[in-house]
């Protein structure tokens, strides 16, 4: 049987960043992140296919899928269920709240009519809060995929969100 | 019971008696009466201001507002204006403290902007971080050259031992003493790692450093591994910090071809090589040993200590964990010598401080200025003050794990003995400045959250116990709170303290202890009055099958 091309997918994107990162037990964050960025987020295909191509007891690097999930699950970044096309992070700690945080964050909420971690129906939007992102001196702080915007304002959230129309 | 809305605090210590604090008392609730504000404000007394230039000494709150010396006949002027009329009594304030010599005497070199004394960030913004030629035009490797070409590992470790340094990333340990035990520990293969896991809240000076001179933190490891006698290191950055991370990996290849990483340093026998490893998302990784298991590839859970890293590192093996801004100063302190750095600071925590200044004030950014300043200086002189129309009400310093400082002691000078009298902690050197329209209840909501979602899950008093204290907090915060609420938190916070296994757990539980005891008048007003002082927290009706809904 021919496997879905979607999985075909998911290993070469495997494959790619073990090429990158090496077969080492300290390389699975750097696979999972390289592999969540590529995605989106990481499918179960994907734990199966590292587990398969780094498990290697005679190197002494043993790996489960349930370990794996574990690291996928532990850490911020990642994400083990699908997300929208654009992820909105917005910082919710204490340096942007008293800066009018939160008035920024129900905006946020408002005009997406999501809550935190929702994914708008269309697939466009993911909308979640994240801790500090180290850009204090210019709350409230959100983070578009990669793009940063600083001392933003309730107001300023229509314009910002069409730039991504 | 009536809701006051300002209290006068009148200091009667035998001093301000003696220049007339009683008849000031009897005076301003005279002056209350004539405006009809008897019921409105309530004035009680304080013993030891510590303020012994300025007695009788008046202090308003909620506004904190700092009066002396206030002469009996002073009284209806300061009820008028700043009771009556809503305004400050400018002319009646208390003069800030004397500067406290530390920065006295600093260099301005940057317009008009305040004087600073940069060590740590001596080169960022100066030079092309990409550039390693400018880096090098700037003294940059040359404390490298000095250590491989003229010094003996002992006599590294020795001048950093003198010049006191200690460890900028919280806990203050010192650095000289720490490399002396890797040094010590038996093994051939030992690591040195730069923990760049950035994530207390409010805390970006790592970010500056990385980003503006990557070179110092390369050649301060490699200086490290040489004292220690290690062959390898790891930056372990943050996964958030894009930039910096393409900022070291670039500067790696650069020093790698010009011969100041690799083998044979400088033509000696000397080999060292540095990787970089990003972060995938975890405050909890900036605690050393859950990013050594990071490292490794693993869940970041703190291990159990001891063994410490000095011995069991990474991989088991001896391993200096420094943070980047202690290892900033290295290189300086091995160019001008122990003395030098010596003559910055106080004697028990000497060199310099880097922080990161945010919240209610004019100016929001990072400085450095020596050890000991105080944090009215930082406000005034170096935030340029609070907006306007906002009075100081509180500062926490050091992020979320730091304390919460009322604005009475802000003339305490931060370094780390000073803090640690006081019972606070300068934590990374963050300084978020709050001013009177911030809610305590609302405050350490936001830290519990913090800390709640954080919590790496692994030991269970601080996995329930931020979960607990979150949820009585919340509760309070929607006017739910209950009176027992006020000793379950200190008893969730002494078990938090006691028993979760790393700092996270044992400092989440800072936030509380401090509310209740700067605070606790606000904290019961919620609870006993059902209202919120500030009038931040929006105390909802709830309808009363609300229970039946969300169980059906």
């Amino acid at each position: 049987m021919i496997a879905p091309p979607v999985e075909n997918e998911v290993v070469a994107v495997v494959q790619a960043a073990i090429d990158k990162h090496g077969k080492k037990r300290d390389a699975l964050i750097p696979i999972l992140s390289e592999v969540n960025k590529k995605l989106g987020y990481i499918p179960g295909e994907a734990f199966r296919a590292i587990q398969q191509m780094l498990h290697n007891p005679a190197e002494q690097v043993r790996i489960s899928e349930g370990q794996l999930y574990g690291l996928a699950s532990f850490y911020d970044m990642l994400s083990t269920k699908p997300r929208g096309k654009h992820v909105i992070k917005f910082c919710e700690n204490a340096p942007c709240h008293v800066v009018g945080g939160k008035a920024v964050w129900d905006a946020l909420r408002e005009k997406l009519n999501l809550n935190n971690g929702g994914t708008t129906l269309d697939s466009k939007w993911t909308l979640v809060t994240t801790s500090c992102i180290g850009l204090c001196s210019v709350g409230p702080v959100l983070l578009i995929d990669d793009d940063m915007y600083g001392n933003v304002t309730p107001e300023q959230i229509s314009d910002i969100l069409k730039h991504y129309e | 019971m009536k809701t006051k809305r300002a209290m006068i605090l009148v200091s009667n210590d035998p001093e301000s008696i003696r220049l007339g604090a009683n008849k000031l008392i009897y005076s301003l609730n005279k002056a209350l009466a004539a405006y009809n504000l008897q019921d409105e404000v309530d004035v009680s007394t304080i013993t030891d201001v510590n303020r012994s230039n300025v007695l009788p000494l008046v202090i308003v709150y909620p506004e904190a507002v700092v009066y002396g010396p206030v002469k009996p006949e002073d009284a209806h002027l300061l009820i008028e204006e700043h009771l009556y009329k809503g305004r400050i009594a400018a002319n009646l304030l208390a003069p800030p403290k004397q500067l406290t010599g530390l920065i006295g005497s600093l260099r301005t070199h940057r317009g008009y902007n305040p004087a600073e004394q940069r060590i740590v960030l001596e080169r960022a913004g100066r030079i092309d971080p990409e550039n390693i030629e400018e880096c090098i035009a700037a003294n940059g490797y040359e404390a490298l050259g000095k250590a491989l070409t003229a010094m003996t590992p002992e006599s590294v470790i020795d001048i950093i031992e003198k010049s006191g340094l200690q460890g900028r990333g919280g806990a203050g340990f010192p650095t000289g003493r720490k490399w002396r035990f890797v040094r010590a520990a038996p093994g051939e293969k030992k690591y040195i790692v730069c923990n760049a896991d950035e994530s207390e809240p409010g805390t970006f000076k790592d970010r500056i450093v990385l980003e503006g001179d990557p070179h110092v933190i390369l050649e301060a490891m490699a200086i490290a591994a040489y004292a220690v006698g290690a062959d390898e290191g790891y930056i372990y950055i943050r996964g958030e910090y894009g930039l910096a991370f393409r900022r070291i990996e670039k500067a790696i290849l650069q020093a790698e071809e010009f011969g100041f990483l690799g083998k044979n340093i400088f033509g000696t026998d000397f080999n060292f090589k540095i990787h970089v490893h990003a972060g995938a998302g975890a405050y909890v990784c900036g605690e050393e040993t859950a990013l050594l298991e990071s490292l490794e590839g693993k869940r970041g859970e703190p291990r159990a200590r001891p063994p410490y890293p000095v011995t069991h590192g990474l991989w088991n093996k001896p391993t200096v964990v420094n943070n980047v801004e202690t290892l900033a100063n290295i290189p300086a302190i091995l160019r001008n010598g122990a003395e030098w750095y010596r003559s910055f600071g106080t004697p028990s925590s000497p060199g310099t401080k880097v922080y990161t200044i945010m919240g209610n004030v004019n100016f929001s950014g990072v400085i450095e200025v020596p050890m000991g300043i105080t944090l009215r200086e930082v406000i005034n002189i170096y935030a340029r003050g609070m907006k306007p129309g906002s009075t100081l009400k509180l500062a926490q310093t050091g992020g979320s794990s730091g304390s919460i400082i009322p604005a009475v002691l802000q003339d305490t000078p931060m370094d780390f003995e000073s803090f640690r009298k006081a019972g606070v902690s300068l934590g990374s050197g963050a300084l978020l400045i709050c001013d009177q329209h911030t809610c305590i209840v609302d405050l350490a909501k936001v830290l519990l959250q913090f800390f709640r979602f954080e919590s790496c899950g692994k030991c269970t008093p601080c996995r329930v116990g931020t979960s607990r204290a979150f949820e009585i907090i919340e509760r309070i915060s929607q006017g739910k709170g209950r009176l027992e609420d006020l000793d379950a938190l200190p008893n969730i916070a002494g078990e938090m303290e006691r028993a979760s296994n790393c700092g996270l757990g044992q400092t989440a539980s800072v936030p509380i202890r401090d509310m209740l005891k700067h605070f606790r008048t606000e904290v019961e007003a919620h609870i006993r009055l059902g209202s919120c002082p500030t009038g931040v927290c929006q105390f909802m009706e709830e309808p009363e099958n609300s229970q039946k809904i969300s169980n059906f």
